[in-house]
């Protein structure tokens, strides 16, 4: 009877020690948050003078783009997906690859061909394991993104963009990630990229207002050539940003109850290794006294 | 005099914000300069130097590696994909507002 007490005992220890691992992942992550959220805020300067320059040239030129029109005829659409490199994060992974599946299935719908670009091992894992085509992958650091992968990713989404129908080229791009609500909600959320559409910023100007008359040097072709691609990349730095933090704050979370899983498990096992302790006590006690009992008859 | 109120921003930070009396930026076609009251504008920029005259305190110099600026109602907005700052004096001029 003395096993069973030594099996709580060792279940007792490993639940302890893996209660120890959770604790400081959920220190780590708690830590790395803070620094996330302090890089989303550093990047929004940028982000806001690209949207306001972009909605200037918007509002005060008609010169189109073609990152700006729709390719209707094109049967292909890209897909970016942004999770994490790692597991421990509770739900994240699996809602944001869920919530891809989601749009390929309405994309297939519509008779478009999807083409699949993936940011973080968590999601190149689980479409190569399905044998799913990816065009493009990047795994370097989902938790603490910078803005060299950010242009690497634009880049290669605009050259796909970019490039005619028949070879290759995609009509739109959908990109995937979560969106940071707060420290408690996270939510996935799908945005088409291209071909952009500008919403926020400056809203048009009324007619009667005197237009102010903007210089674009050397021309606003050029100005938008320089202008548009640095609005993507800088809006998919954004989303990487924000689905670090939200990373982070879902493997916080992730972790804290891990931890307290692990320690209503110990308390569970304590209870159990003592009551084993108490059932060896009794039986011994009534051995020895049926033993002297069999002795004095 | 009025002044300019320029802000320098990089992909992942603000590099400088303040007054300043004149800015000179490399734009795609050749330097130019900036005072107060200049016409809206939007320009590219290439690889170059950048020349921020403040208000008060020294000249502020910095490389950028491409990007563009945009000045609309004096105020003055650099954006630049890398920017190195030189500080000729000590860190005045960072953060006047």
């Amino acid at each position: 009877m003395a096993g069973s007490q030594r099996v709580y005992k060792q279940r007792i220890k490993s639940t302890q020690s893996l209660g120890k691992m959770f604790r400081a992942q959920e220190l780590i992550a708690a830590s790395r948050i803070g620094k996330a959220r302090a890089r989303t805020s550093a990047a929004s300067p940028y982000a806001r003078a690209i949207t306001q320059a972009v909605s200037a040239v918007a509002t005060h030129s008609t010169t189109t783009h073609p990152l700006t029109n729709m390719q209707g005829d094109s049967k292909r659409a890209a897909v970016l997906v942004i999770a994490s490199d790692r597991g421990m994060a509770g739900a994240y992974s699996a809602s944001i690859i869920r919530e891809t599946e989601k749009v390929i299935a309405r994309l297939t719908a519509e008779g478009k061909e999807v083409v699949l670009y993936a940011s973080g091992r968590r999601a190149i894992g689980y479409f190569q394991f399905r044998g799913r085509e990816l065009a493009g992958h990047w795994a370097e650091g989902s938790d603490s993104p910078s803005s060299s992968t950010a242009k690497e990713i634009s880049s290669t989404l605009l050259d796909a963009f970019l490039l005619p129908d028949d070879e290759g080229g995609v009509g739109e791009l959908h990109v995937v990630y979560t969106q940071f609500v707060n420290m408690v909600t996270q939510r996935p959320r799908v945005v088409r990229m291209l071909p952009l559409e500008i919403v926020e910023g400056v809203a048009a100007p009324e007619e009667s207002d005197v237009l102010p008359l903007y210089d674009f040097e050397p021309s606003p072709e050029a100005v938008l050539d320089a202008l548009l691609p640095r609005y993507v990349r800088s809006r998919i730095f954004a989303c990487l940003l924000e689905a670090a933090a939200s990373e982070l704050a879902a493997r916080q979370r992730a972790m804290h109850t891990a931890v307290d899983n692990a320690d209503d498990l110990v308390r569970n096992y304590t209870r159990l290794a003592n009551q084993a302790r108490q059932a060896d006590i009794t039986q011994e006690i009534s051995e020895i006294v049926s033993g002297a009992d069999a002795l004095a008859s | 005099m009025a002044h300019l109120n320029v802000d320098v921003v990089a992909t992942d930070r603000k590099i400088w914000s303040g007054e300043a009396r004149q800015v000179s930026a490399p734009a795609a076609d050749g330097e130019i300069g900036i005072l107060a009251g200049h016409s809206p504008l939007l320009a590219v920029l290439r690889p170059g130097a950048l020349r921020i005259t403040p208000a008060d305190g020294v000249v502020v110099r910095a490389t950028v590696s491409g990007g563009f600026i945009s000045v609309d109602d004096n105020q003055v907005t650099v954006v630049a994909d890398d920017v190195e700052v030189e500080r000729d004096g000590s860190g005045a001029g960072t953060s006047q507002r």
